[in-house]
């Protein structure tokens, strides 16, 4: 394969990890991906990628700044029942 | 997969309804429900702890000031991080008014994807060198890296799980923008992770 065919299918790479790509775009990939090394590295890491993110927790809202939230000084009216 | 975009299900409706009504309970709940998810979205775009929570702050009193005017065109949540990433954005135009600018020129379509450059395979790494807190913090300042505009549909759509539209709505893009910056966002994010689990990895290779 061409080099171009990498930069080619670079952009389509997010829906056919997604499963949004089409059957006809999906064999073109996998017959690309058979061919080229480094495709299949660049997938195989953009899916571990993806796959971290899911599992990353992200940042907890501090209990501290979540009884704050409960009186906020200006809004009387909010205040926990 | 529920449509976000619809204030789906009768308990959001019931707590719309009773928050238009003025209900102080309703509110609380308000907070216990979205206050953690519009944490998450604040602290990823904003320097600190401290602005993360003003940013909270402020969108939930600019919410319940405003409930009377929710339509429901989109479900409350989607609503929410919309008035967080408008105040967010806010701050940081104040802030620092040259940094968040029009970068996102060249953002949208295929044309000049970055080529990836990091060709190494990391993904044999035992899954403890993922799972470490120090994965999980370079996971973290990556996303914190990434630049503003990438960053923040990546963290509505990745991080928070909206839907594509639900995104779109939320920031005031084409679905085709969200879908377009999300695959630049994971490029970007790809070729930063691999240059720490290469680094990781390589040692152990060369053994």
């Amino acid at each position: 394969m061409e080099p171009h065919d990498c930069r080619h299918l670079l952009g389509d790479l997010s829906d056919y990890l997604d499963g949004q790509a089409s059957a006809m775009l999906c064999a073109e990939i996998e017959r690309h991906l058979e061919d080229c090394a480094n495709c299949r590295v660049v997938i195989d890491t953009l899916r571990q990628t993806i796959r971290l993110y899911r599992d990353l927790p992200g940042p907890l809202l501090p209990p501290a700044a979540r009884e704050r939230l409960y009186h906020f000084p200006d809004s009387g009216q909010f205040l926990r029942p | 997969m529920d449509d976000p975009l619809i204030a789906e299900t009768s308990d959001e409706r019931a707590l719309i309804a009773r928050l238009q009504a003025g209900d102080k309970a309703a509110c609380a709940e308000c907070v216990e429900l979205h206050a953690p998810g519009l944490y998450r979205l604040a602290r990823r775009m904003m320097r600190d702890e401290a602005e993360a929570e003003d940013v909270v702050q402020e969108t939930l009193l600019s919410a319940f000031k405003s409930i009377a005017h929710f339509e429901g065109r989109s479900g409350l949540r989607t609503w929410l991080y919309r008035i967080a990433y408008n105040a967010a954005l806010m701050r940081l135009r104040r802030s620092r008014p040259d940094s968040v600018s029009v970068e996102g020129a060249g953002l949208d379509g295929d044309a000049g994807l970055p080529v990836p450059r990091q060709m190494f395979d990391w993904c044999c790494l035992p899954e403890s060198d993922f799972d470490s807190r120090e994965a999980r913090d370079q996971l973290e300042a990556a996303v914190q890296a990434l630049p503003e505009k990438l960053k923040v549909v990546f963290v509505l759509r990745e991080l928070e799980g909206l839907s594509t539209e639900a995104a779109a709505e939320a920031l005031g893009l084409s679905p085709e923008a969200v879908k377009t910056r999300l695959h630049r966002a994971r490029l970007w994010l790809r070729e930063r992770l691999a240059a720490y689990f290469t680094e990781l990895a390589q040692p152990a290779a060369e053994d």
